[in-house]
């Protein structure tokens, strides 16, 4: 019975493999674009205009032809003026985004829950999962159309398999980190496995759970807006290789205008959860 | 609280023998190690680095499962954690996800029970930690961390209260600070305690008792009474009584490092410390 008892140690975080990579070892949140003052937002405003302008100013002075490249002002002017067009997609590409990173997030987050307490299962399921990872989901993306049609279907599918490698390697990255001697006071108040799961498994496996979400649902929008492309009749996807088949630059613009809002929003929202719910980490 | 038979120790250990399986082979970290800890007593276990002192706290608390021998809490044996044992870990141990009071109630929330909020605010009140409840432990001192996980241990009213090298990470100065708060909580509340040093002068200046186990595997080596009466000031650190029980149990110590050399070369009889 005392063989499963381990050396104790102290203050030792273990994590799975010894080096995260820099983006996800919670250097986002620690350091990531923290804006203190007015001072500092009136320097990022200032820099913003200066290149904005000095775009606006060079592209009018060389005379560039808008299907090169349109000015800042051109595409301002189409995102207003054919946002109302545009709506509609944002909001397609959105609900592939959200049901299928939901779907993704949720089975990658009980899968890494699940696999992290049978090390050895977890040992013949991770080359398998690191091939999901690796591979571009935008690549099954055709075969999922001849599957399942033009529909929602298949892009929701294509965005899940996507985002849940994603959430799941970070996640499992998490759960892994064992600190004996915070599970050692659970169990010295007679914890259950359960509560030793609820109560310290998964609060120290947030912070890199939401690093897990956060490039899940970058990855997602990039496969979302990429199976777009591929076919289909609608999405910010579609409209980028509508408007440049139509050589509408200033509207395909304001279209990848859109979505870097997105991406930065995604971005934002992680950054802030970490910040309220992850930041004793850092 | 002691209602049985008045030589009944409040905890006892006998034979403890654990044997750790790591992947470089097995490792006997104890090795029939005895000693009676009786109530209200405060004892410590001093010893070579990598001793087993460690072992055998977390033993003594059922966290490990010895791999013979017995713990006995009040004559019955404890097979695993107790709620009647509190423990305070090295480096205080606090989760760092919540804050001093969400770290207190801790204890209670596994338990399922409802927090003993005037004992909980006696205790606080006692380690001078008022008005810090919604700090981090990243926002305080090591000092001020551990002075919350003494409350914690505290909480649920254990009657035993073990301590594994709980100021090791202290400067010298928070340390003489901590040793006399544990004096003055074991005033107060008269818990048995069983404490872990690296520290001989720690150890004199608390205890009751001193256990110094050998080096590994651990046993009980030698044991020094200390006969101060309490409170205790920090002026009989500088008796003479106590700089030759200091430099007794020092060479124990010391002696104990050189010698398990003999040990190896299979001649246990010379390993016996000296009477």
């Amino acid at each position: 019975m005392s063989g499963g008892d381990t050396i104790p140690e102290f203050s030792k975080t273990k994590t799975g493999d010894g080096h995260e990579v820099s983006l996800t070892n919670l250097s986002a949140f620690a350091s990531g674009p923290g804006i203190r003052s007015g001072a500092e937002v009136a320097a990022i405003i200032a820099v913003a205009v200066i290149i904005i302008g000095g775009i606006e100013l060079a592209l009018r002075l060389f005379n560039v032809p808008h299907y090169i490249m349109p000015a800042p002002s051109a595409i301002a002017y189409a995102l207003f003026d054919e946002f109302p067009l545009i709506a509609p997609h944002l909001g397609y590409t959105l609900v592939e985004l959200v049901s299928g990173f939901s779907i993704g997030a949720i089975v990658g987050l009980v899968m890494a829950a699940v696999i992290t307490q049978f090390p050895f299962a977890e040992k013949i399921v991770a080359p398998y999962i690191l091939l999901l990872v690796t591979t571009p989901m935008l690549a099954l993306v055709p075969l999922l159309i001849l599957r399942f049609g033009f529909g929602y279907t298949p892009r929701i599918i294509a965005v899940a398999l996507a985002a849940g490698p994603m959430v799941m390697i970070n996640a499992a990255t998490g759960f892994r980190r064992v600190d004996s001697a915070k599970i050692a006071l659970a169990r010295s108040y007679g914890a259950s496995t359960l509560q030793i799961f609820w109560k310290i498994r998964a609060p120290m496996a947030l912070p890199m759970i939401l690093v897990g979400l956060m490039i899940g649902a970058i990855f997602g929008l990039l496969t979302a807006v990429g199976a777009e492309m591929v076919g289909g009749g609608f999405g910010l996807g579609n409209r980028l290789t509508t408007y440049s088949s139509m050589i509408q630059m200033p509207q395909f613009f304001a279209v990848v205008l859109i979505l870097s809002t997105l991406g930065i929003l995604i971005y934002v929202l992680f950054f802030l959860i970490g910040k309220k719910w992850a930041s004793w980490e850092a | 609280m002691n209602a049985g038979n008045a030589k009944t120790p409040k905890l006892g250990v006998q034979g403890a023998t654990k044997i750790y399986h790591t992947a470089s082979g097995d490792l006997l970290a104890l090795d029939r190690c005895s000693l009676d800890v009786h109530a209200n007593e405060i004892v410590s276990i001093v010893g070579p680095s990598g001793c087993g002192k460690t072992t055998l706290l977390w033993s003594m608390s059922g966290l490990h499962r010895l791999s013979s021998g017995t713990i006995r809490l009040d004559g019955k044996e404890i097979t695993g954690p107790h709620p009647d044992i509190g423990i305070v870990f090295q480096e205080a141990n606090l989760l760092p996800w919540r804050n001093l009071d969400a770290n207190i109630h801790f204890p209670f929330e596994i338990k399922g029970e409802k927090p003993d909020r005037a004992w909980i605010a006696h205790l606080v009140n006692r380690v001078g930690l008022d008005g810090f409840g919604g700090k981090f432990p990243r926002e305080l001192s090591g000092g001020m961390q551990q002075r919350a996980a003494i409350v914690r241990a505290l909480a649920l009213k254990p009657s035993v209260l073990l301590m594994d090298e709980p100021f090791g990470a202290l400067d010298s100065f928070t340390r003489e600070e901590m040793n006399r708060l544990v004096e003055e909580i074991w005033l107060d509340t008269k818990t048995t305690i069983v404490f872990i040093t690296h520290s001989i002068e720690e150890a004199i200046f608390l205890s009751d008792r001193v256990v110094v186990l050998s080096a590994r595997p651990g046993r009980v080596a030698k044991e020094y009474r200390v006969p101060f009466p309490r409170p205790r000031s920090l002026e009989i650190m500088a008796t003479k009584e106590v700089f030759d029980l200091t430099n007794t149990i020092k060479m124990d110590i010391v002696g104990e490092r050189v010698r398990p050399k003999a040990r190896e070369r299979g001649n246990a009889e010379i390993v016996r410390i000296r009477p």
